[in-house]
């Protein structure tokens, strides 16, 4: 690792170093050498949302030299539930430059580095080279992926922390002696299976939690001290307030960090993850099921045609916003086919246009002739035909 | 023994959170598992029966994958099975 550690060469603590720092610096494990090496430090922090926000917040605290963000996002309302670093005035802002005023308004000495883009195989060697470890706070599975991948071929340690509702996993991967990413799994869900963060929802509270956690193992490895996470699966149940610990094992075949690797580059980590570029035919068929538009619904009622919509929200969502469609919530769509007419097209709806699809599938399996999605669901509706419609 | 079932695969086993089998090995937990939920087989296992590669399977605290005899490893009434999948928010 090129990080300093000779206690010649690491940076000095200025006097207002000394008073901000002065809990770290009476610690036995922190101390003064402990606090040059936090300053001395170059921790890449890859997202600003959810887990980025704690993340960032707790290093600049800590006293971190150099905090690298990446994101190529903009704040929005429904962030700001979780995503702390952010405020109200921020919505329509880069996440970027929002982070960016939060930790030097808490930490003016932080070198800020902000990398305006997406992490790809194009650019994540080019990105991570000058950090000493990275911090995995990004949100799908090929980013994941690309992450690992790109520590382990760096030599960079990489502290995971990832989230699904109201659990969590942390720990830290690709240091020489423990496992990586992937030798925990070799290959991602197929695409659809784990929705995301806004097709699951998750508890905003819990990317606070994981977050800090991987703030913490992030300082330990810079301070050398304390138990890491590596080779441990830190699990987090918010619901129940309980923590479990799995060992984790590396694979003496994973073809990244293993003995006899098979990657030696970075890959097309889209297509490893089976998302396939979208052709211009699935913006009208997808998996089979034919995409209606908003605004070809609009046009339809409006014609008076017969029009039966299956909403297959959760009744609490229909009492925020429907758009008069019959709701059979979507896990007793397979009780309830008696009610939606065989001989009729149906036009699946939900919030965003991912559970429609799902169940226009189902429904297709289930022998229903005359399926169709509406695509980009009731949010579409709401941003393109009628604005009053409210949008959660 | 008890089968813990993850949020992600939830929706497959009646939104339970852990089901309860009677087991002497991991492979007959799992058919047990996948016998009373049957939607969860497709989520678990490929189409030759093998478990998927974004799942892992732990026994009490160790890898079910690196015990010297895998899902032929013997149970006891009181121990633990925790599917393990991947998820990936951070968002």
């Amino acid at each position: 690792m090129a990080r300093t550690t000779d206690p010649i060469a690491l940076p000095e603590l200025t006097t207002d170093d000394l008073s901000r720092y002065s809990r770290h610096l009476i610690l036995p494990e922190v101390g003064m050498e402990g606090q040059r090496r936090l300053k001395a430090a170059r921790v890449l922090c890859v997202g600003t949302g959810g887990l980025g926000s704690p993340l960032a917040f707790y290093l600049a605290a800590a006293g971190i030299g150099t905090l690298g963000l990446v994101d190529f996002d903009v704040v929005d309302a429904s962030n700001l539930q979780r995503q702390i670093i952010h405020s109200t005035k921020d919505i329509g802002r880069k996440k970027l430059d929002s982070a960016e005023e939060k930790l030097r308004a808490l930490n003016p000495a932080l070198n800020v580095v902000k990398h305006e883009t997406m992490l790809s195989s194009a650019n994540a060697f080019e990105i991570l080279k000058d950090y000493d470890i990275v911090a995995d706070g990004t949100d799908n599975f090929p980013t994941r992926y690309l992450v690992n991948d790109a520590c382990v071929l760096l030599g960079k340690p990489n502290v995971y922390g990832s989230i699904f509702r109201f659990e969590g996993q942390a720990s830290v991967f690709a240091t020489e002696q423990g496992p990586c990413y992937r030798c925990l799994y070799p290959e991602p869900p197929p695409p659809g299976l784990v929705p995301s963060c806004a097709e699951g929802g998750v508890l905003g509270i819990l990317p606070g939690l994981v977050g800090v956690i991987q703030a913490t193992e992030a300082i330990k490895l810079i301070l050398g001290k304390g138990e890491s996470l590596i080779g441990r699966l830190l699990l987090v149940d918010a619901l129940n307030m309980r923590f479990r610990e799995l060992k984790l094992r590396k694979n003496p075949e994973c073809p990244v960090c293993g003995p006899n690797p098979t990657v030696t580059e970075l890959i097309d980590y889209d297509q490893f993850c089976g998302i396939m570029p979208e052709t211009p035919q699935e913006k009208t068929v997808k998996n089979g099921i034919p995409q209606l538009s908003v605004k070809e619904l609009k046009r339809r009622i409006d014609a008076g045609e017969d029009v039966f919509i299956l909403d297959v929200r959760e009744p609490y969502e229909y009492q925020i916003a429907n758009i008069g469609g019959k709701l059979i919530p979507q896990n007793d769509v397979p009780q309830r086919l008696a009610e939606i007419d065989r001989d009729r097209e149906i036009v699946v709806q939900c919030r965003s246009g991912a559970r429609s699809q799902r169940i226009a599938e189902f429904l297709k399996q289930a022998g229903y002739a005359k399926v169709v999605n509406l695509a980009g669901g009731i949010l579409a509706w709401s941003d393109e035909i009628d604005p009053k419609v409210q949008k959660y | 023994m008890i089968i813990l079932v993850p949020t992600p695969l939830r929706p497959f086993a009646g939104g339970l959170d852990a089901v309860k089998v009677s087991a002497d090995t991991v492979a007959e937990a799992l058919t047990g598992l996948t016998l009373a939920h049957p939607e969860l087989r497709r989520h678990l296992f490929t189409s030759d029966g093998k478990l998927r590669a974004f799942v892992n399977l732990y026994l009490n605290d160790e890898d079910v994958r690196y015990l010297p005899e895998k899902e032929a490893t013997a149970v006891k009434a009181a121990d633990t099975l925790s599917i393990i999948p991947s998820i990936a928010g951070g968002d």
